[in-house]
């Protein structure tokens, strides 16, 4: 019995005097050449074009601050016990007082770091925090790094920028 | 005797401007090879150095030196040193007696764009052409290598076999003309009165054939990477596998100028007359030159488009295709243009011979030939 009724049986007789004559297919694959030779090329070239990779592509981390400024992650831990590959780890500070222009909650991290090495940029912090003050943002990646020295990130590279903050398509 | 020395600087001015057009449109030729593989595999192709890549050749050239000159252990280092520089020599050779222009005179000098006009012009080329397989045999028995014996085999075996049916297909040519000279052969095509037009089965054997005498695909069995690693330039590397690889592509600038020469009229081209009244018979003869060059030039983007449509022939194919295919279609050729002048109507004699063959073919096929097995 056939699996599928797809099956083609091939001819393997004689080649006709057309098949023969080399020529007639020789033309036919010069006028297919000769079409892509006219179209249009696919190729992107990738540093100088970049595709849009879409709105939940998961790419560079970010650590959200609130419209005043203030960090929103609480170090609770959620995103570092969540993270299958046990990329992230913090220490937690208590706020002083004065503090409240920095940071939100009563605690924050002092410390936050992702090994980029080990992320594997499954989004699964995103979907643990419970403060949204980890992203992964869509327009993004994180840079090609040739040292182990640069490979942490720690909240030097991760806290978002007042100047340049990150939106996304959905938040407005 | 000042006569003697103008024309001699002349004649070395104009030889040093044709190898330098040949070396230059080589060396570009390997940056189209390239473009044009790219544009129709919809890809774009180096564009790295400089605008749109133009200067990838040179980033090419300063690869070749600068890689390490290798020569195997056990080779023959002088025949391996000779193979490449012999390739070279007869590649550039065969442009001499290549007419690329009518009569010029340039500051009171009259002379000829044509290296040199000898009487056997056509059988300069097919010796040179003959020779140019010596570098390739030289090279690849040098190398010590069985895979590099064997594309060097494979390609004097071709050579001698399509030089066969080449020679064969410029026997009509010379009927027309009754000269080997090459200047006489365009002067007999002026206005328009192409080879092409009189002999279309002429011009398909020729260009099949050089092909193949060019070793590009789908002949080119002598370098073929899958079956050969290289074939004969195997063992080669920096300047000298860059020798080989240019002479391969002035051969095929050289052969384009040929087929031009023999087919296309040469350095004619529509309204001559009118340029020449115009501007006078210099200008003339060098737009005709850039008329020839560029005819050539359509020809070696023939011979890129089809190497980038086409797969390689199996070598038995190959050797069916020269010697059952092609030599008895120049013999047809022969008779049928010989035909064609012994009536006085070498043009109506072409075309129905042609057509002839066709029907003689499918008849022949429709009486004797095996069906397939629906």
């Amino acid at each position: 019995m056939k699996l599928s009724n797809r099956t083609k049986v091939m001819e393997q007789g004689e080649m006709t005097l057309a098949e023969r004559m080399y020529l007639p297919a020789i033309v036919g694959g010069m006028a297919t050449t000769l079409k892509h030779f006219f179209s249009k090329p696919v190729t992107i070239r990738y540093p100088e074009q970049q595709r849009y990779l879409g709105p939940i592509f998961r790419g560079h981390h970010i650590l959200k601050k609130d419209s005043e400024g203030a960090e929103r992650c609480t170090a609770c831990g959620l995103c570092a016990v969540a993270c299958p590959a046990e990329a992230i780890s913090m220490v937690a500070e208590e706020r002083k007082p004065g503090e409240e222009k920095l940071y939100r909650e009563e605690k924050y991290a002092k410390v936050y770091e992702i090994n980029m090495l080990r992320c594997i940029f499954c989004g699964l912090c995103e979907e643990a925090c419970p403060k949204e003050a980890i992203f992964l943002r869509h327009d993004q990646m994180v840079p090609v790094f040739s040292s182990r020295e640069e490979v942490i990130y720690g909240k030097d590279k991760l806290v978002e920028h007042m100047d340049q903050r990150y939106l996304r398509e959905g938040w407005k | 005797m000042n006569l003697l020395t103008d024309i001699f600087l002349a004649k070395a001015a104009f030889i040093g401007v044709v190898f330098a057009i040949t070396l230059g449109i080589a060396a570009y030729s390997t940056y189209f090879e390239r473009k044009i593989a790219a544009f129709m595999q919809d890809r774009i192709g180096p564009d790295r150095a400089g605008p749109f890549g133009i200067l990838q050749p040179l980033a090419d050239a300063v690869k070749m030196f600068m890689k390490e000159d290798f020569i195997p252990a056990n080779s023959n280092k002088w025949l391996f040193i000779a193979g490449p520089c012999l390739s070279m020599l007869t590649a550039l050779m065969t442009s001499a007696v290549v007419p690329f222009g009518d009569t010029v005179t340039v500051g009171g000098v009259t002379f000829d764009l044509q290296g040199i006009d000898v009487n056997i012009g056509i059988l300069w080329v097919f010796g040179i052409v003959s020779l140019g397989v010596y570098g390739i045999l030289i090279g690849g028995w040098a190398s010590n290598n069985k895979y590099s014996l064997l594309g060097a085999i494979r390609a004097a075996s071709q050579n001698i076999s399509y030089e066969l049916a080449m020679g064969m297909a410029i026997i009509a040519i010379l009927l027309f003309t009754g000269s080997l000279s090459t200047k006489a052969i365009v002067e007999g095509q002026q206005n328009g009165h192409w080879n092409i037009f009189y002999q279309p089965l002429g011009f398909l054997i020729f260009i099949i054939c050089a092909f193949a005498e060019c070793n590009r695909t789908p002949f080119d069995l002598p370098e073929c990477e899958t079956e050969l690693i290289g074939g004969y330039h195997t063992e080669y590397s920096s300047m000298k596998l860059g020798f080989y690889l240019f002479a391969e592509y002035i051969n095929m600038f050289v052969s384009g100028a040929v087929m031009a020469t023999l087919y296309f009229g040469g350095y004619d081209y529509p309204g001559i007359d009118f340029v020449t009244a115009q501007f006078g018979s210099t200008v003339a003869g060098f737009v005709g030159m850039g008329a020839l060059i560029g005819k050539a030039l359509i020809f070696v983007f023939i011979f890129m488009w089809v190497r980038w449509t086409l797969p390689r022939f199996r070598y038995d194919q190959l050797m069916g295709l020269g010697w059952s295919g092609l030599i008895p279609l120049s013999m047809y050729n022969v008779v049928v243009t010989a035909f064609g002048i012994l009536i006085g109507k070498p043009f109506t004699a072409g075309i129905v011979g042609f057509f002839v063959l066709i029907g003689g073919m499918v008849v022949y096929d429709q009486l004797f030939g095996k069906k397939k097995i629906a």
